[in-house]
């Protein structure tokens, strides 16, 4: 799978119309399921990444440390317009909600206390956790069917959350294991 | 001054381990938090409850905690430490994809830490469970949610306010 364009006619875009295209992505995206509003802008509305592109460009977002979301704006904002168009496409997609909230974290902080807001956002808490578990369940997908994803799971969450490692020290352990029961095959 | 520094330095540090995506790294972002800032269990997940309602990456809510620390000053050095060194990692690693594309390694240490981060995001999910589930009540509103979401198409926003509102209402008046 080759990311270059196979024709050599590159896409033109400009860095104010890539700006605005995140700043609306982070703006309206309420709920999460960015990857989606962003697939739905490179592949479909601009037609800025073909499909397999797009799909590349996923797995390594996936795969590096930092928000998927974030990471799959710099890779294709590096592949439309080079580190500008990096910088560029992740400042517009965090934009939005660092305004947003902030301006309810300074209510939040001001009014720590506040008996009523607490009560409110016990409730949203108590949703928050139920959408983060769901989450969870559905990234799982094909893997918790697979016994040894559930094993490098399951002792991962031990490790962490039982025997309280800290996560350098779980990564140093799980890392090693996990690798070494994915490795390649020797091909015949 | 020394503040400020360690915010940075925490929260770079949570960048570069946060593989699979921000929620991986919540019950550590938890301990440091506690130990480090003296931001209680409470707290942490009233913010991050905020940060759940908030447009963009869900990991905004960092903000809050560097605003809480330190102002806005505060604010901006988490944004800038949260972001800016798993970005550089990944714009990196964008560029060297094409090298290797065709390394079965690659496909390996992908499939590798795939689990490894479910495990972490389940482990996310444990300290979240741990701060916000404090009822029947909560507990019930927890388990509707992932209910509704598994099941249904609603915007996860209007569920977790519902979620608040049935809990404010339910709370306050019997």
């Amino acid at each position: 799978m080759s990311l270059e364009n196979p024709g050599g006619d590159k896409v033109k875009v400009t860095l104010s119309d890539l700006l605005i295209q995140f700043l609306i992505i982070g703006a309206v995206s309420f709920g999460g399921g960015i990857i989606a509003y962003e697939r739905i802008l490179l592949i479909e509305k601009r037609k800025w990444l073909s499909t397999d592109e797009f799909m590349g460009y996923l797995a390594i977002s996936q795969t590096m440390p930092g928000l998927n979301s974030v990471n799959l704006a710099v890779l294709a904002g590096d592949h439309l317009r080079g580190i500008w168009g990096a910088v560029i496409a992740a400042l517009g997609l965090i934009l939005p909600g660092s305004l947003f909230v902030l301006i309810i974290g300074i209510a939040y902080t001001n009014n720590n206390d506040h008996p009523l807001a607490n009560l409110l956002l016990t409730g949203i808490a108590a949703g928050a956790c139920g959408l983060l578990a769901a989450i969870t369940y559905r990234i799982g997908d094909e893997h918790w069917k697979h016994l040894k994803s559930v094993i490098i799971i399951a002792c991962t969450f031990g490790l962490m959350s039982i025997a309280k490692l800290s996560l350098p020290l779980v990564l140093l352990i799980m890392a090693p294991i996990s690798i070494y029961l994915y490795r390649p095959k020797l091909q015949p | 001054m020394s503040m400020l520094v360690q915010l940075a330095l925490t929260f770079s540090l949570l960048s570069i381990l946060a593989v699979g995506g921000g929620t991986a790294v919540l019950p550590e972002m938890q301990t440091l938090l506690a130990q480090q800032f003296d931001i209680t269990h409470a707290q942490f997940v009233h913010i991050y409850s905020i940060g759940q309602v908030a447009p963009g990456p869900n990991m905004l809510m960092v903000l809050i905690i560097g605003f809480k620390v330190a102002g806005v000053v505060g604010a901006g050095i988490v944004l800038l430490a949260f972001f800016l060194p798993s970005s550089i990692l990944c714009f990196y690693a964008g560029r060297l994809w094409s090298h290797f594309a065709h390394n079965p390694w690659r496909r390996a240490i992908q499939s590798a830490l795939e689990p490894f981060s479910i495990g972490l995001m389940a482990s996310g999910v444990y300290a979240v469970a741990k701060a916000s589930i404090v009822s029947p009540v909560t507990l019930i509103l927890a388990l509707f949610t992932l209910y509704l979401i598994l099941r249904t198409k609603i915007n996860p926003v209007f569920v977790i306010l519902g979620s608040g509102v049935l809990g404010f209402i339910y709370l306050q008046f019997f």
